[in-house]
């Protein structure tokens, strides 16, 4: 090398100290400093795109603490300035609340899959109760077109051609199974997620850090992840909303099925339900012996989804044999 | 004397100089050494610097536009980000095979130039600090993870074990290197007590980054492909090939390039950690394959989609072929006896080694976790433009951190104060860039 490089030592000053602390100019030193402003320079462009987004953020939802070290003063003013926001960035009016679970109630749902015929309405309704993106349609319900005599997911598929029913399938929508030792919940780096009192399994999405942990973990295929900002027409969205539910999320957040805790913890069913046109559907509080769920769990043949993983889901399966 | 270990050690702080003025000057020369050097150190430099700036405006558009600029799905919800994190926690840790021979076996060869392993930890290590947080969908929101200001979900999530092993990691390498090069700018020999603990420390602490990491994957029920007790095994012999793949192609390099003499000795025991690390690594795969087609089933789906390809999906097939290939030929030309005395079929060999675990790491494991779904949908994965150019990006600055530390480091710790003959040895000039 060194004779390619015969220059090198020569066109250093001759003592070699640090050139910032004794103030000679030399060719080496320009040329290092113009190399750095230049450097410099390009770096700014380089993140010119951050600033453009930074810009749609505010500092107070930056600086937001976790859902739970809110106290209820400081989360009502949360929820209007969420309001407001909605307001500036879909044009939308909108109602957050933070609704608590009843103390008393877990929740459990059912489906009969002898009825399920489907349709894909529950997905729908999905769609549109919780204010999903519309370019990607997205929803918390898959629906599995089943082989008949075969209980093996591989042999299932959900890009059938609906709505009529195939008479040699059977039908099985998919959703968060909101089990008790769920690993989405055992997985997340900052505690975004997790088990609320009366068994839904709920995202923080404003403390949620988009590592996709969750994602990985969920083995129901649960969870989404908001690839960009969602979409939703102003006259589209549904203005009735919860903190920890259908609030419009923002971009770069995991969110998923949330039992429609807006509407079940005030006495109403979930979206999918109201939606199912063949009564396949059984909501309701797992503490109550005379809910339909309890009914439902004690005569019928129930089972869940991959019980050998040991998430013990509070999502139930039966037939109606 | 070299000329580069006079700079680092010339303007020597007088007696009465305290740390808090001494330490900032030693900074400033680094610095000062790490961009200082021929034409060729420049032109190498420039050009990882324009690389890593198109990854940095990449991830700019990235955090702006939402990671649906990536080719990532719900379906595979991780791709190129995390399969290059899990290959450079590999390397970081196979970097600890240079030090095991030089403080475990006083291999005096390898101790000359140790620290080019541990420099190596301290650039793979960024190399997968910088994939993490390209993977994070709000990077704004990292402070959520730091522990009193956040919420650090420890011990139940792997995740916050992995943060800590690999802080902890690069910091104990950052001290070791840190320590013995101030040691030099303040001409004062290095107590042992203030590195060597830290050493011993870090070879432990190296197989625990690549476990950790291999136990974010095999703890999930939900991924049968990944549910093996053999991941951190395999990991471990992963990085046990990639790490001295890259130090014996570094060493050259170094020789060549830096007119640095690092003799035959080091490359010759890492070449041996090699022959070992590929078989077994091979055999841990085998026993992969075997498992799964043995069995069939359900729990075969993964392996039949990444070797022959899954109802027609056949993506990731060429990749999992050249990699076996890849693998295979690297084995049989370290394994072979005339090898070592060509140093360019080492370095092919080394090469093709590095390649097919990157490979293996990445498209072959991270990317088929995820195929076919959970509820068994078959949904491909290809990355797009923007993760290439950030991951180029991410590396091009790993590349940049180590061809400066290196740079600055290894001429002046290996000229000892005592050891004339040696520096006598190298009469070229050092400074004149390590990498080219």
């Amino acid at each position: 090398m060194a004779t390619e490089l015969p220059q090198a030592p020569a066109d250093r000053p001759a003592p070699r100290r640090l050139p910032v602390l004794q103030g000679g100019v030399t060719r080496r030193t320009t040329v290092k400093a113009l190399g750095a402003t230049l450097g410099l320079a390009a770096f700014a462009r380089a993140i010119a795109p951050l600033t453009e987004w930074a810009r749609d953020i505010p500092v107070d939802r930056f600086l937001q603490r976790h859902y739970r070290e809110l106290t209820p003063e400081a989360m009502q003013t949360l929820l209007r300035q969420l309001e407001q926001e909605t307001r500036e960035q879909y044009g939308a009016e909108v109602h957050i609340e933070d609704v608590k679970p009843t103390p008393g109630v877990a929740f459990g749902y059912a489906l009969n899959l002898s009825v399920c015929n489907g349709c894909r309405r529950c997905a729908e309704a999905c769609h549109i109760e919780n204010n999903h993106d519309r370019a990607s349609q997205e929803s918390y319900i898959r629906v599995l077109e089943m082989s008949k005599g075969s209980m093996d997911m591989e042999r299932g598929r959900v890009d059938y051609a609906g709505p009529n029913p195939d008479p040699d399938k059977f039908y099985m929508p998919v959703q968060c199974q909101q089990c008790d030792d769920a690993p989405c919940v055992k997985v997340c780096p900052v505690e975004a997620t997790w088990k609320e009192s009366d068994g839904i399994v709920v995202v923080d999405y404003d403390w949620c850090i988009g590592c996709r942990y969750c994602e990985a973990a969920c083995p129901y295929h649960a969870r989404r992840f908001n690839w960009t900002k969602p979409q939703v027409p102003a006259a589209e969205v549904n203005p009735d909303q919860a903190y920890l539910s259908n609030r419009i999320r923002p971009q770069g957040v995991v969110e998923k099925c949330h039992f429609c805790l807006h509407r079940t913890r005030k006495g109403r069913l979930p979206a999918c339900l109201e939606a199912c046109p063949t009564g396949a559907r059984v909501f309701g509080n797992l503490l109550d012996p005379d809910s339909e769920i309890r009914r439902v769990l004690a005569d019928k043949r129930v089972y869940v989804l991959k019980e050998e993983l040991g998430t013990r889901p509070r999502f139930f399966y039966f037939f109606d044999v | 004397m070299t000329s580069a270990a006079a700079t680092v050690s010339e303007p020597r702080p007088g007696p009465h100089e305290g740390h808090a003025v001494s330490y900032p000057r030693f900074l400033l020369r680094v610095l000062w050494l790490a961009t200082d050097g021929s034409p060729r150190f420049y032109a190498w430099m420039t050009v990882l610097t324009a690389i890593a700036l198109v990854g940095l405006h990449a991830w700019a558009v990235q955090v702006r536009d939402g990671m649906g600029v990536t080719g990532m799905t719900d379906h595979v919800s991780w791709g190129l980000y995390i399969a290059n994190f899990t290959f450079g926690v590999g390397l970081a840790a196979g970097a600890v095979m240079m030090v095991i021979p030089a403080y475990l076996f006083h291999d005096r060869d390898m101790h000359d130039v140790v620290i080019v392993g541990e420099l190596l930890a301290i650039a793979a290590i960024t190399v997968c600090i910088l994939f993490v947080m390209a993977d994070l969908g709000r990077p704004d929101r990292f402070w959520h993870m730091l522990p009193g200001i956040g919420r650090f979900h420890w011990p139940m999530s792997l995740l916050t074990w992995d943060v800590l092993v690999l802080n902890g990691y690069l910091l104990l390498n950052l001290h070791i290197c840190g320590y013995l090069l101030y040691m030099r700018f303040l001409g004062r020999k290095p107590d042992p007590r203030w590195y060597v603990p830290f050493v011993f420390l870090s070879i432990g602490w190296a197989i625990s980054v690549h476990t950790v990491t291999a136990f974010l994957y095999c703890g999930l029920g939900g991924r049968p492909f990944w549910n093996t007790a053999l991941l951190a095994p395999r990991f471990l012999a992963s990085a046990f090939v990639s790490g001295p793949a890259f130090l014996i192609v570094a060493l050259r390099l170094i020789e060549s390039q830096g007119g640095f003499a690092v003799g035959p000795g080091p490359r010759r025991t890492l070449h041996g950690i090699l022959r070992v690390a590929i078989l077994v690594n091979l055999l841990m795969v085998g026993s992969e394959a075997f498992t799964a087609f043995y069995t069939g089933g359900g729990h075969a789906a993964t392996a039949q989609y990444l070797f022959f390809g899954l109802h027609g999906h056949t993506a990731l097939v060429a990749w999992t072929w050249t990699a076996v290939a890849f693998g295979v030929v690297a084995a049989v030309a370290l394994l072979w006896p005339g090898t070592a005395a060509h140093p360019w079929r080492l370095d092919a060999a080394c090469a093709l080694a590095f390649v097919g675990v990157w490979i293996e790491k990445g498209m072959g494991l991270i990317v088929p976790g995820f195929v076919p779904s959970t509820l068994h949908e078959v949904v491909e994965y290809a990355p797009t433009l923007v993760e290439w150019q950030i991951s180029a990006g991410v590396w091009a600055f790993g590349l940049l951190v180590f061809t400066a530390a290196v740079k600055v480091a290894l001429p002046v710790l290996r000229d000892e104060p005592a050891g004339g003959e040696r520096a006598d040895a190298s009469a070229t000039p050092v400074a004149s860039g390590t990498a080219g």
